[in-house]
């Protein structure tokens, strides 16, 4: 009888992957959450359960700011998801059409801010809507639109949209590109099949092409959902930790960020940050979770 | 015998590397001033080593929004350098508290302190001090002399007149009547809030009865300053809901703007920035022959990270600071950061010696929100950002402003309660 060989391998080429995620990712995250179960009296580190949790949801103080950043939030996200991914499934459906021309330019001009670093994006636009050397206010003054000027990023009812249509700006270029391969993945057979069935034209993508990409575009609204609640860099390069004018673009990423590094006199507190952490992290687990066992699973896939 | 005199030789060469070490020790100084990177480099860190060899001094700046982040990541960490440069009141007393800052009560060099330049250093007590105090920071307003000449207006020493001053550059229209944005917020209640203030409140007398829970912050004193921050929305340039605080400085310097509401440390950057001639007046008193209060903050103090390897070296180091020489240096080289030696440092930059001489007229306080008030949640000087900002952009009225901070600094502040 033979034993069963130990089949080494398989743990030899996991191991560098599964030691460096556990390193950077896993310890951290579990670490974070133990954080967020102690708090500090007196230079010492006491065990306090679900306290800071209590504080934080219950407390009128902290729940305040944490129902105004998740609310923030979901606005961002919001915007995202009615902005940001029908018109990058647009641009690639115009993309993939066959006779339009240099639709590689297009494509690179498109995807290049995506690859610009959010405090290059967030300085360059804070820039462009000043209202002193902005070229916005000039450019609608040309075209007579003057009066529609506002100081867009200094008005709490209109800076977060503001914030939230430039990072669409900066990352429609996603969508585009993964929508775009998953056209151009699209048997030519089924639409020519179509096309003797007389279905051409706009109907063809709302019949066809649009039913066989709906997967990617559920994977893309999971991505916007993922990248938005940990959203951070581009409203503390462009507004600052204190996410002004009057925390109206506080979300949940400058919080934590305040809350647990500290800002001018406030003092860091890593025990509430990491609270608000875990609260960030339960979150995204629900939202995934709801499309990953809600959505995904009912979505019917087409064999191609 | 070989193997002795290896042993030999390695002995003495670890030996003479100890013996280099000890001769040559370095340090770092952690600080939020990358501005003054260039001072440092050339002239005080030159000073101090002709005076001391042997000691060799690094200046590593990071960024001042990220510095008590940074720092406090570095000590926790184990990385921060040998010479810390301390934040005024809390963030110190913290870091002191944690261990990370030593005792420097027993220096000599204290003794050139007055007890108000090292409360911002010590504890509640007064029992330990740990930073040397370096330079404190004036308020006041600068403005454009030649805007003031063409226009015609007299500079300002009531709030009537200086209303006044405003509302003649408003009808003018060549100028935009006062430099400052709302966008960045700590402009508002810094050179907004504290700038004024103290006129209302009487200085310390107030600042002092709000920590001893006296006085509340809807009483008129406190309120009061709010409702003259409303009055300023109409005077600042269009869309100043979007006017960050580089904006701010550059419409001045331009010569856009006749007014800057300004703390002294503007100083150096607006004379290499500014070609025209500009001069400075103090917050304005209600009445004239009022005694008038300006806030004369300090700002800056200097320590010692507790985990230094060198901290003789460290000790010296700061002695020198406290010493009268560092003084003169510094105060010269920067002017608006004025030493807070007992001794009186001259200063040559005529702006610098105009703000400072109101030491002499005025009685000095600091920001009311920093000694205390601010330690618990909500923090109190953050609160008063953005209430300085809703009060000048007219969100929110001076009563209910009041009213919501009392009821945040009451709620964990037992003196208000």
């Amino acid at each position: 009888m033979q034993r069963a060989r130990t089949r080494w391998h398989i743990a030899v080429f996991l191991a560098p992957a599964v030691l460096v995620y556990t390193a950077v990712m896993i310890f951290p995250l579990f670490n974070t959450l133990r954080l967020a179960l102690y708090s500090k009296v007196d230079q010492e580190r006491i065990y306090v359960g679900l306290d800071n949790f209590r504080t934080l949801f219950f407390d009128p103080i902290w729940s305040e700011q944490f129902w105004n950043a998740l609310g923030n939030n979901f606005w961002f996200f919001i915007v995202h998801m009615l902005v940001q991914n029908p018109i990058g499934v647009a641009l690639a459906a115009v993309l993939s059409h066959p006779r339009l021309r240099f639709a590689a330019l297009y494509r690179s001009a498109i995807f290049i801010p995506t690859i610009l670093s959010f405090v290059i994006v967030g300085f360059a636009w804070k820039l462009i809507l000043s209202p002193i050397w902005g070229i916005a206010p000039s450019i609608l003054d040309f075209v007579g639109l003057k009066s529609l000027f506002a100081p867009w990023l200094g008005k709490e009812e209109y800076a977060l949209t503001t914030l939230a249509l430039i990072s669409v700006w900066q990352f429609v270029g996603i969508p585009m590109m993964l929508i775009y391969a998953a056209l151009l993945s699209i048997p030519q057979e089924i639409l020519e099949a179509g096309e003797v069935d007389g279905i051409t034209g706009l109907s063809a993508f709302w019949k066809i092409k649009l039913p066989l990409i709906l997967p990617s575009i559920g994977i893309i609204s999971i991505l916007t959902f993922v990248g938005n609640f940990n959203a951070f860099d581009l409203i503390y390069a462009s507004q600052g930790a204190l996410a002004g004018p009057d925390y109206s673009t506080d979300i949940l990423g400058t919080f934590m960020y305040r809350t647990f590094f500290g800002f001018q006199l406030q003092l860091g507190d890593p025990h509430m940050g990491s609270a608000i952490a875990g609260g960030m992290f339960a979150i995204i687990l629900i939202g995934v979770c709801i499309y990953l066992f809600g959505i995904q699973t009912r979505m019917r896939r087409y064999q191609m | 015998m070989t193997r002795n005199t290896i042993k030999l030789a390695l002995l003495s060469t670890a030996l003479t590397a100890t013996g280099a070490m000890a001769q040559d020790v370095t340090l770092n100084i952690e600080s939020w001033r990358n501005d003054d990177l260039v001072l440092w480099q050339e002239k005080i860190i030159p000073a101090f080593e002709a005076e001391h060899p042997g000691i060799k001094v690094n200046f590593t700046p990071s960024a001042p929004a990220e510095y008590n982040a940074v720092l406090n990541s570095k000590l926790d960490a184990g990385s921060a350098g040998d010479i810390i440069t301390c934040r005024p009141f809390d963030a110190s007393l913290a870091l002191f508290e944690a261990g990370h800052l030593a005792d420097l009560a027993g220096m000599d060099a204290m003794g050139n302190f007055s007890d108000v330049a090292k409360s911002a250093w010590q504890t509640d007590d007064g029992a330990a001090t740990f930073c040397v105090p370096m330079a404190s920071v004036i308020h006041g307003f600068i403005y454009n002399k030649d805007a003031f000449a063409e226009v015609g207006v007299d500079v300002p020493n009531t709030e009537a007149e200086f209303f006044a001053a405003l509302e003649a550059f408003k009808e003018d229209g060549n100028y935009i009547p006062m430099a400052m944005g709302t966008n960045d917020q700590w402009e508002a209640a810094t050179m907004g809030y504290n700038n004024i203030g103290p006129n209302y409140w009487k200085g310390e007398e107030g600042r002092r009865a709000l920590i001893a829970g006296e006085q509340k912050l809807t009483d008129e004193a406190w309120v009061a300053p709010y409702a003259t921050l409303a009055k300023w929305g109409a005077y600042l340039g269009d869309g100043f809901e979007a006017q960050t605080y580089p904006d701010s400085q550059n419409l001045f310097t331009l010569g856009r703007a006749a007014i800057y509401p300004a703390g002294s440390w503007e100083i150096s950057g607006f004379n290499a920035q500014a070609d025209f001639e500009m001069g400075a007046f103090k917050p304005p008193v209600q009445n004239a022959g009022d005694t008038c209060y300006i806030s004369d903050h300090t700002d800056i103090g200097i320590g010692m990270n507790a985990a230094t390897d060198n901290p003789e070296a460290a000790k010296t180091f700061l002695a020198w600071v406290g010493s009268p020489k560092f003084a003169s240096i510094f105060g010269n080289a920067l002017p608006g950061f004025f030493p807070l030696s007992k001794e009186p440092v001259e200063l040559s930059d005529p702006l610098a010696k105009e703000i400072v001489g109101w030491r002499g007229e005025c009685e000095s306080t600091i920001r009311s929100t920093y000694q205390i008030l601010s330690r618990g949640t909500p923090n109190l000087e953050n609160e008063t950002w953005g209430a300085s900002v809703a009060a000048i952009k007219g969100t929110s009225s001076p009563e209910e402003l009041g009213t919501e901070l009392q009821q945040g600094l009451a709620s964990w502040y037992e003196p208000q309660q």
